[in-house]
């Protein structure tokens, strides 16, 4: 029989939060068609260093395994992507797996994506709809609006392109480019733009807007191919815009 | 810095390296590139400025306040920041750094121009002329200094420019940005000839 052909791996390891890093290298027995989840799953299995030491299994987060999810995110080669669309016969090996550690680290490929979902909050990313009574239908868009839409809702929050752009790090507030782009998608939203002032007011503080420095590698890490630095200049405009209104205390806040 | 005010003061800081700083110093430039039609033409130029009235209040507020503001802010902008060229090669990453280390770069370069320049008319009342800047690019190593803080400075003004039209949302396309860059860098060329060009009148 032939020899089982293998790839090697090597792995960020972290057992806690506050834990030093280590590098575990790893032989996993080849098969076609594999993702690097599969490739964790085989080092789950046994998981033992290519030097023979025993040690615990790889921790990572997963979900849908189908890239909508945004869970399985995580620093493969040098590049931020999800694992699951990380196909080990177009990578090259030896693997290189680590935390998107912009992220503040749980265990080894576990990161805390909470700060992303708590600008989602501080941007308002979502239509409005609750009253004390029935709103009734909204207006409609344009189809070839709701086309351009659904290009900026595919956005899961998975974290790449925060991991990818050089303005978010432990010593700096920005929020990225992800709730940015969110708060372009809900201001064209007809019911959305109804309070679209307070999002862009949101924007307009600190950690917001103004950190971006168009290094525009988010666009180029995007695994969803969300046009992030387009959506981040036509939002610098609409903050123009409501910079000026409100220093002259317009009242037109949302036309 | 007053909390919640970090938009106001980015857009401060985008807007003052176009205006007034920007400005001034393509006119520097260009006055400098009088220098190539001789030493007459050159010390006429320059005392041309140095007679414009209210001399001291126009360098402050169109140059030293303007510049200094855009000069710290600048440097904690640039703190901010981790590159991370390895993982990403693109032009637009590399601009992203080279602003920052450019803009370092220029606080030093700067801060000793003026010192060697127009302190030295104040503190030891040296005339700003042709002969003074002949003096200083006599040596080796300060003619190389100045050509690349000249470099620095155009490109630094060229892709500031660049930002500044995202910034404010000008060019909001990827198509409008790619134009941008073009125009903006071909600007970069044509200022640095002229800059480098000019100090070379000076050897």
């Amino acid at each position: 029989m032939a020899e089982q052909k293998t790839i090697t791996v090597k792995v960020k390891r972290q057992d806690s939060p506050e834990a030093s890093t280590r590098w575990e290298e790893f032989e996993v027995p080849y098969r076609p068609n594999m993702n690097v989840i599969s490739v964790l799953m085989k080092i789950r299995e046994n998981p033992v260093t290519t030097s023979g030491k025993k040690t615990t299994p790889v921790a990572w987060d997963m979900n849908c395994l189908e890239e909508v999810c945004g869970a399985c995110s995580m620093v493969i080669n040098g590049r931020p992507r999800q694992s699951c669309s990380a196909l080990v016969d177009q990578l090259q090996q030896p693997l290189t797996i680590e935390p998107m550690s912009t992220f503040p680290i749980i265990r080894d490929l576990q990161v805390d994506r909470s700060r992303m979902f708590d600008s989602l909050k501080k941007v308002k990313a979502w239509v409005p709809i609750d009253g004390t009574y029935d709103l009734g239908e909204g207006p409609r868009l344009p189809e070839r609006k709701r086309e351009w839409a659904y290009e900026l809702s595919k956005c899961m929050t998975c974290g790449v392109c925060l991991e990818s752009c050089p303005n978010v790090n432990s010593g700096s507030s920005f929020m990225g480019p992800a709730p940015l782009s969110q708060v372009r998608l809900f201001n064209t939203h007809p019911t959305g733009a109804m309070v679209k002032d307070e999002r862009l007011n949101a924007i307009m503080g600190d950690g917001g807007l103004a950190n971006c420095g168009n290094s525009q590698n988010c666009v180029q890490a995007c695994p969803k191919g969300i046009p992030l630095t387009t959506s981040i200049a036509s939002l610098n405009r609409a903050a123009t815009v409501q910079m000026f209104k409100n220093f002259f205390g317009s009242d037109h806040m949302v036309d | 810095m007053a909390k919640e005010k970090e938009f106001y003061w980015r857009r401060l800081h985008s807007l003052l390296g176009l205006i007034p700083v920007g400005l001034f110093l393509v006119f520097h430039l260009l006055v400098n590139f009088q220098a190539t039609k001789g030493v007459e033409a050159f010390n006429e130029a320059a005392g041309l400025v140095e007679k414009m009235p209210f001399l001291l209040v126009l360098e402050w507020v169109v140059i030293y306040i303007p510049l200094m503001f855009h000069a710290f802010y600048g440097v904690y902008i640039a703190f901010t920041a981790k590159s991370n060229l390895k993982r990403f090669g693109t032009t637009r990453n590399w601009f992203f750094m080279l602003q920052r280390l450019s803009g370092i770069f220029l606080v030093i370069f700067i801060a000793w121009h003026i010192w060697q320049t127009r302190l030295q008319k104040t503190l030891a009342d040296a005339e700003v002329n042709y002969d003074m800047m002949a003096d200083i690019v006599s040596n080796p190593a300060m003619l190389a200094f100045y050509i690349v803080g000249i470099i620095a400075a155009t490109f630094h003004l060229s892709n500031g420019i660049w930002s500044f039209l995202v910034s404010w949302g000008i060019t909001q396309s990827k198509q409008s940005q790619k134009v941008a860059t073009w125009v903006t860098m071909i600007f970069f060329v044509l200022l640095s000839v002229v800059g480098v060009m000019a100090i070379l009148a000076f050897v």
